[in-house]
């Protein structure tokens, strides 16, 4: 297998995730896409990781998705209490910090 | 050799249909649903690079755990189930552009820098290996990564909890 093809995979799957951060206003689907560039990452990691012969590729990967669960339950927690304060999760309407 | 190339080709398109349709879908609980099928497509990507922990890993907690979690949030929100073609926001053309600008200089870095280099695995098998990996090289990190969860767990408990 070619090293390239999982690499664009990863960069197609990264550059889908940063068009869901921009162009989403629900918090919620920011996050998946959030989840979609982590894992374009993870392909990459283990893509090296194969491609170098060595395992520790696999051992940031799996850091990576213990991170991403961290991630997970604190940006939901977050998005929770905005819900619960503003009772909507429309980002474009969470602007109090703009300057 | 050629089966990896048909498995991986089908797996690729769908996880590129599934990335989009994530990204572009009109309901909520659906774009969820996308998003289990790239995570499915890239455990299936993990296991041919004869990555087979780490692709279980990926099933048990991303599709076990973390799909169920965007699906509570999306529950507790009240998010509009059904079609809502309020979901996108003003800059979609110039987010267009963007992710297409990314993936463009991606790829035209990534064909310069590795043309044609192959991936040529040796070895099979090597969980042994990165279980000794954690546990002996980057077993500080590890412990750190124990207790940043322990931290995120409870602080979601704190943030989310009424009083």
């Amino acid at each position: 297998m070619l090293l390239n093809e999982f690499l664009f995979l990863g960069a197609f799957l990264f550059a889908a995730g940063v068009y869901g951060v921009l162009a989403r206003r629900n918090a919620v689907l920011v996050l998946m896409s959030v989840e979609l560039i982590l894992n374009a990452v993870n392909i990459n990691l283990v893509a090296f990781g194969a491609f170098r012969n060595s395992a520790v590729g696999q051992v940031f990967a799996l850091f990576v998705i213990a991170i991403a669960a961290a991630e997970v339950g604190v940006g939901l927690a977050i998005v929770l209490l905005i819900y619960r304060n503003r009772r909507s999760i429309d980002l474009s309407e969470v602007d109090a910090m703009r300057g | 050799m050629v089966a990896q190339h048909i498995a991986f080709g089908i797996t690729a398109f769908v996880m590129a249909v599934g990335a989009v349709r994530v990204v572009t879908t009109k309901n909520v609980v659906h774009a969820a649903l996308w998003l289990m099928v790239v995570l499915a497509g890239v455990a299936a990507i993990f296991i041919l690079l004869a990555a087979e922990f780490v692709a279980v890993v990926q099933v048990l907690v991303y599709i076990g755990a973390i799909v169920v979690l965007f699906l509570f949030g999306i529950m507790l929100t009240r998010a509009p189930i059904g079609r809502d073609s309020d979901l996108d926001n003003s800059q979609r053309l110039a987010s267009l552009l963007v992710g297409l600008l990314v993936f463009g200089l991606l790829a035209s870095v990534l064909s310069k820098q590795y043309g044609r280099v192959h991936i040529h695995q040796t070895t099979i098998g090597r969980t042994s290996d990165v279980a000794q990996s954690i546990f002996t090289q980057y077993v500080i990190p590890f412990e750190a990564v124990s207790v940043v969860l322990l931290a995120a767990l409870v602080g979601a408990i704190v943030i989310a909890r009424r009083d």
